[in-house]
């Protein structure tokens, strides 16, 4: 059970003036249950990369599988691809139509055609599952605040099911209170389920602290693709394309540089912490 | 899909075309399409067919993206095509059943279609070759002397290239709205009609509230910018006449000049 990408290729608007190729030989291997960061500067593909993953973009060249089937096929379910991969858009907050919020969230598992009574099961725990409180299970989705807005969004998404969830950018625009909290649910919610995540991003702030592996694009193309220590080690080169490794990485390199005797492999504010104590006990 | 519809969308490159003063494509637009309308002959619709050719191959915008301008359209060709050739009087050519197919009737409908199909594309060429922006100024300055008439130009102007600039913005947003639902399962293709009515509510609630947030938006920066209105305001680029303009408008004066008088000579 994993998806491939297969030498996939992307050109938006292929023989006009306007032609952009914006993916360009991308081969991926995502296993499941996997906790994937993709990371990019802005205009690298990220999202373009996420809507073949379910189908909904078609590859101008190249193959996708899903599970060893190629999703493009003639026979092959759309429809259940759809369900199966997950995706919550940017600003997701912008599909919402419903009257009431625990409507909106029934509109996904309704459209896999269950039961009255299972849909509202889902509904109901995927609003428990992002941690919007009862009283605005039958408020107008629009009367929310971006951030409820926002989970209300992913829940219509986790209502569904899926096997595998890719939220973009989900913590656009968010306070740092809102955006950790949506981040913490999103990895509490793997643990528990043991589904694979893939979480678009253009921080590495975001996320280090919760990823196994780290594909960063630049240009259309895979520029790294490794656990997050090893990536953050290449920092310099991804400053050069507008990326950062997270502040600790800069503090462990700039004492190491000081003289200090620390791990310069640290991305987390936790590991750092400790090591910065250890060294200064010796 | 959505991206078929090409009237109203620019299509960016460098042409002498492209370069033209506004003014002069508004102006040639016009007589272009009064011509259609003017000549009545064969000899009259390959020289409007000519002409159309030339300036699309002087715009260096590919054929194929008016092609598929055309499809939206298809739909209202046949129709006009099936009246004129059923229900024009004349001499009966073919008749089955109470529908006669006439020889008047034939000529109608194929210079119909002719007629519409050359009409949208020439429409499309100054759209595909002229930024809303530009196109707005061009009118603006065109209908300057209504001003005298208390006719509000500048403000018809803006609310039309308002309206323009905004067409390719929603197609987009339709596209990605319409991608978010089908990922969370929504079908807007098959069912029948009342299905398909229905299935669109998921797609026109979240436009409709994206568009007025977009209008809330714009009035927001044009109030923060100090916009008010057409009076006492200056161009940072004026329109101004240069030596390709008089001898594009000469050129359509000679195309003018030509269907008049295949009208006359053919009569
Ligand atoms: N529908 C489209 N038509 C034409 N070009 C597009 C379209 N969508 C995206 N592009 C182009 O493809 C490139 C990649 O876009 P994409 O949205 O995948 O970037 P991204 O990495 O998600 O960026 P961001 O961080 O801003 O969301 C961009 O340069 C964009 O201009
Ligand atoms: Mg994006």
């Amino acid at each position: 059970m994993s998806i491939i990408l297969d030498h996939v290729n992307h050109i938006y608007e292929a023989g006009t003036a306007m032609e952009f190729a914006a993916l360009k030989d991308i081969n991926l291997m995502i296993p499941d249950g996997q906790f994937i960061g993709l990371i990019g500067h802005t205009g690298s593909g990220k999202s373009t990369l996420v809507q073949h993953l379910n189908g909904l973009l078609v590859p101008t060249g190249g193959n996708i599988y899903y599970n060893g089937a190629d999703i493009h096929d003639n026979d092959y379910n759309k429809k259940e691809l759809h369900s199966k991969v997950g995706l919550v858009f940017q600003y997701p907050e912008h599909q919402l139509f419903e009257i009431d919020v625990f409507s909106d969230v029934c509109f996904g598992p309704k459209n896999l055609g269950l039961s009255k009574k299972e849909v509202e099961l889902r509904a109901y725990a995927a609003l428990k599952q992002v941690g919007l409180e009862d009283e605005y299970f039958y408020q107008s989705p629009f009367d929310l605040s971006g951030g409820q807005k926002r989970r209300v969004a992913i829940a219509g998404v986790l209502a569904m099911q899926p096997e595998v969830l890719i939220l973009d950018e989900p913590t656009a625009g968010l306070d740092p209170k809102g955006r950790d909290e949506i981040l913490d649910r999103i990895a509490g919610l793997r643990e528990e389920t043991g589904m694979t995540v893939i979480l678009v991003s253009h921080s590495m702030e975001d996320v280090a602290k919760y990823v196994d592996r780290i594909i960063v694009m630049n240009k259309g193309q895979v520029m790294l693709d490794n656990e997050p220590r090893e990536v953050f080690r290449y920092y310099r080169e991804l400053e050069e394309v507008g990326l950062a490794a997270p502040q600790v990485t800069y503090i462990m390199q700039e004492l190491k540089r000081n003289g200090f005797d620390v791990d310069t492999d640290i991305i987390t504010i936790e590991e750092a912490r400790k090591a910065i104590l250890d060294a200064l006990k010796i | 899909m959505l991206r078929d519809i090409t009237l109203g969308q620019y299509y960016q490159t460098d042409s002498i075309i492209h370069r033209l003063d506004p003014r002069v494509k508004l102006v040639t637009t016009v007589c272009y399409i009064i011509s259609l309308f003017v000549v009545d002959n064969i000899v009259g619709y390959i020289l409007a067919g000519l002409f159309l050719a030339l300036v699309i191959k002087l715009s260096k915008v590919p054929v194929k993206f008016m092609v598929r301008g055309m499809k939206s359209i298809l739909f209202l060709l046949i129709i006009a095509l099936i009246f004129n050739l059923f229900l024009t009087p004349g001499e009966v050519v073919v008749s089955f059943w109470k529908l006669q197919i006439t020889k008047e009737g034939i000529r109608q409908a194929v210079f119909m279609a002719v007629r519409l199909v050359f009409l949208l594309m020439g429409s499309s060429v100054m759209t595909l070759t002229t930024t809303p922006n530009q196109l707005t100024d061009g009118m603006e300055k065109l209908l300057g002397p209504l001003r005298v008439l208390k006719v509000p130009v500048h403000e018809i102007a803006m609310m039309m290239s308002i309206a323009l600039r905004f067409i390719p913005i929603l197609l987009e947003e339709t596209d990605k709205i319409m991608k978010a639902q089908m990922a969370r399962g929504a079908d807007f293709e098959s069912g029948n009609l009342i299905k398909k009515a229905k299935s669109l509510v998921p797609l026109l609630v979240p436009l409709f509230i994206s568009a007025f947030r977009r209008a809330n938006d714009l009035a927001m920066a044009m109030e923060s910018r100090c916009y008010r209105g057409g009076e006492h305001r200056t161009k940072m680029k004026p329109l101004i006449y240069k030596m390709r303009d008089r001898l594009a408008y000469g050129a359509v004066l000679c195309y003018l000049v030509l269907c008049v008088v295949c009208g006359k000579i053919l009569w």
